[in-house]
């Protein structure tokens, strides 16, 4: 297991009483500040360049992060934002919080993807993962699952980025179909959890054969734990892309040192973390390549993903098929 | 004696607390222009109420029996049983829920068994589980106010009882009935109101979005939707069916009117024969519901307390103790207000219990929202974070506090309040002679709560947290989403063991104090 000294984490306290330094506060989600997340070994990366002090606010999850720029307006502290995924930042331009990053440097995801406020730094599949000991066959697709009595949790869209994730999974799948797709899963569907955590510990307690998450998650029981049982099932539908961006806020109060967080968020001192504490795909696939383990990870035949202004559109009517199928 | 200037002070706190609850709402943009429902909130709304009645009457319901028994029975380990039944409401919702899944759920204990005996599995997921989970939290709840009830009947009144020969169908209707007339509505009322604004055992066990409350339409508004209005609104609701449930239960309860004992208290007389039968089966099976559940919680952490890193347990102590001086801090401030309140409500008037009881009703998303609102204009949030933290958890306190302790403060201002007044006593000699000592039982069991609910609470606080703050909660959360789960499990353990020994501590001091 690599764990980050705890050290770290605190390091830059000492730091905050030297007056002359400037401080670059970045708004982000918990779990990515969190000890076991990228958080400390990117500020110590960063800090070791930038003659900053870089500084980590978090909050719950993406959609919280959302929510608290709003709240925040223009009196935020925060000079960038990092941790939106790409279903929130068409709401996130809407704000005109946001600055373009003016970046033109380029990415490795499967799909193309820019967007003029917001630049990716990791990337991930939502799949359903499984223990391999106690399913020999999953299935291979929606229809297969829902036509099985496999029994899977998942995550509430309403307060929940992976749930909402697969709220578009099935809708940039089956268009139309998508809720005669939710209505055929209801019956699988033991129960919806408020958020990624709580699913993720009922699967692992033996409540459910499968969870939502990610193609990446059994890297973390191979990796950390040397544990090989868990999988994640490919579906011939394609698996939707979840990516997971930053940007520059229009009125930040170091936009220099905005502007410097975000090429160092492309570089390889940042994307080597990523792997092992966010269990994602980096951006841009570090010099070193990926750590072992990932290779045994599935790659999905086909990605799926909405752009940010289809998401949008798309997600309240979405909600009302989900919510009538599965309230039925 | 200082009626009126107990009177002053509870009217002042109760301006305050409104004021907490209700400003936030108008920070969010409360509109009354459309105070309309939509067909899905209208829904929201149904499967609320019907879940918080079902809760709150089966915790209720199944609490009297159990309640008596302990009363009227002296056994090995009764002690220890008495300061368990805290436990399961001090426990944090997603320790609680995995805790109960390992006893109900699909492969759970009791199904495992009823495999094994060729029964059909019993499913936890739906209204049913919601239930069983808001029984499990609650009942144990209204055990203990039940039970203060029972030891706040003087002892006299039994031997009077027993002596005119009363049947003990008699003495249920003349002397417990009164009691549980009193008690029993101001129990029910706050079961029902906590469950109003459940959220995540509600979804979770619910089985999906046919579960979804008014708590989540709220968390839809502010999350998914961003229409403050909407939550300011829903919010509103659940304050509305608080005050609404409130009218109801005041209703319903009468007040006790014994006239003053020696203040002895010996219990109810304990029959032989098959009456001693069953109460064994009550309290078996009341305990046995809620050690399973507990002794899995335990079971789930164990394990991992081995391998638990060294900054782990760093950051355990470190939370540890921070949450516990929050703890300390919270519970001197609700319980003085608590007191006020009791004492205000004991001379006959009926809105300090209404002020005291609303801020169960309080959604803690919107009111952390609406003070961030408030105060982010004017302060860092993060420079907040204690003051905040205490007064919140105070306030969400206040309600228990209140409730545990107004019973016996009626009873003391019925008996002694005469007394006092012909004794000349001023309004300190009164509190320090005549009160504190009866209330010691009480105020003990509400500090021992108070305390651990504010080991516990994240929702308001989340908001305001800043670097380096990491409370118990927090940590258990950023373990779960860095997907070590075992550890999770062990420093869930470590937060319920603090929270219940802090408990116990100030529980275990009233009823040493009351028994002596």
């Amino acid at each position: 297991m690599r764990l980050i000294p705890f050290a770290l984490a605190f390091s830059s306290v000492a730091s905050v009483a030297t007056a002359q330094t400037p401080v670059l506060n970045v708004l982000t989600y918990d779990s990515f500040t969190s000890e076991w997340g990228p958080g400390p070994a990117v500020e110590a990366a960063f800090e070791a360049v930038c003659a900053c002090d870089l500084v980590f606010s978090a909050v719950g999850d993406g959609a919280e992060l959302l929510a608290r720029l709003q709240l925040e307006g223009a009196r935020s502290d925060a000079s960038v934002v990092l941790g939106l995924d790409t279903n929130l930042t068409a709401q996130a331009t809407a704000t005109g919080l946001f600055a373009p990053h003016g970046q033109t440097a380029g990415n490795d995801l499967p799909v193309p993807f820019a967007d003029p406020n917001f630049l990716p730094y990791d990337w991930g599949y939502f799949a359903f993962v499984y223990d391999k000991t106690k399913l020999a066959t999953p299935p291979t697709s929606f229809q297969e699952l829902a036509a099985s009595d496999l029994k899977v949790v998942i995550q509430d869209p309403r307060s929940s980025t992976p749930g909402l994730g697969l709220l578009l999974w099935v809708k940039a799948a089956y268009g139309d179909s998508a809720t005669e797709i939710w209505a055929a899963l209801a019956d699988n569907i033991i129960t919806v959890t408020p958020g990624w955590s709580e699913s993720y510990g009922m699967f692992t307690a033996g409540e459910a054969d499968m969870v939502l998450s990610y193609t990446t998650s059994p890297a973390y029981h191979l990796i950390a734990e040397d544990d090989a049982t868990k999988a994640a099932a490919p579906f011939t539908e394609g698996h939707y892309m979840q990516v997971e961006v930053a940007g520059k806020l229009a009125n930040a109060p170091q936009p220099e040192l905005a502007d410097q967080f975000l090429t160092f968020m492309g570089t390889d001192a940042f994307q080597s973390v990523i792997p092992t504490t966010n269990w994602m795909y980096p951006a841009h696939t570090p010099a070193t390549g990926l750590p072992d383990g990932f290779d045994q990870m599935i790659t999905p035949a086909k990605s799926l993903l909405m752009t940010a202004d289809e998401a949008q559109s798309a997600r309240t009517q979405a909600l009302d098929e989900w919510l009538t199928a599965l309230s039925r | 004696m200082a009626d009126r200037a107990v009177t002053l002070i509870a009217a002042g706190l109760a301006a305050a607390v409104l004021l907490l609850l209700l400003a936030p709402l108008a920070a969010l943009g409360l509109s009354t222009r459309s105070l309309a429902l939509s067909e899905a909130e209208l829904a929201a709304l149904r499967f609320t109420l019907m879940q918080a009645a079902l809760s709150a009457g089966l915790s209720v319901m199944l609490a009297v029996p159990v309640a008596r028994a302990l009363a009227r029975r002296r056994f090995f380990g009764r002690d220890v049983l008495v300061a368990t039944l805290g436990a399961p409401f001090i426990l944090p919702v997603i320790v609680a829920v995995l805790g109960l899944l390992a006893v109900f759920g699909r492969a759970g204990w009791v199904n495992n068994g009823l495999a094994l005996l060729g029964l059909p599995a019993f499913s936890i997921y739906g209204l049913q589980g919601v239930v069983l989970a808001h029984v499990f939290f609650n009942m144990p709840l209204a055990v203990r106010m039940i039970l203060h009830g029972w030891q706040a009947i003087p002892a006299e009144r039994f031997r009077l009882a027993a002596s005119l020969g009363f049947t003990p169908a008699a003495t249920l209707r003349h002397i417990e009935g009164p009691m549980l007339r009193a008690v029993l509505p101001g129990a029910a009322l706050v079961i029902f109101v906590i469950c109003l604004t459940s959220f995540a055992v509600a979804l979770t066990l619910g089985g999906g979005p046919r579960a979804t409350t008014v708590e989540l339409a709220i968390y839809q508004a502010l999350r998914f939707d961003f229409d403050l209005g909407a939550a300011a609104r829903l919010a509103l609701l659940q304050f509305a069916l608080c005050a609404a449930a409130y009218a109801v239960a005041t209703r319903i309860s009468l007040p006790l009117g014994f006239g003053a004992g020696q203040g002895r208290t010996g219990g109810p007389p304990a029959p032989n024969g098959w009456r001693r039968g069953l109460d064994a089966v009550f309290i078996t099976a009341a305990a046995l519901f809620l050690a399973l559940p507990l002794l899995a919680v335990v079971l789930n952490g164990v394990p991992g307390l081995r391998h638990l890193p060294a900054s782990v347990w760093d950051a355990v102590l470190a939370a540890a103790v921070r949450s516990t001086l929050i703890a300390l801090a919270s519970t001197a401030l609700a319980l003085s207000a608590a007191l006020v309140f009791a004492l205000a409500a004991a001379r006959g008037k009926g809105w300090p219990a209404l002020a005291a009881t609303l801020p169960l009703a309080a959604s803690s998303l919107v009111l952390g929202t609406g003070l961030f609102l408030i105060l982010q204009p004017l302060f860092r949030p993060a420079d907040l974070a204690l003051p905040v933290t205490m007064t919140i958890n105070a306030l969400l306190a206040l309600p228990f506090a209140f409730r545990i302790l107004l019973p016996e403060t009626r009873t003391i201002y019925a008996d002694y309040h005469r007394l006092g007044a012909s004794l000349g006593m001023t309004g300190r000699a009164w509190l320090r002679w005549v009160v504190i000592p009866r209330l010691a039982r009480p105020m003990g069991f509400a500090a021992g709560l108070v305390a651990a609910l504010s080991m516990g609470d994240l929702g308001v606080i989340a908001l305001f947290a800043g670097e380096g703050q990491a409370t118990l909660p927090l940590l258990v959360q950023r373990l779960m989403g860095a997907y070590r789960l075992e550890a999770a499990a062990s420093a869930a353990l470590l937060l319920v063991l603090i929270s219940f020994a802090l408990f116990w501590a100030f529980d275990h001091w009233g009823r040493r104090y009351a028994d002596a």
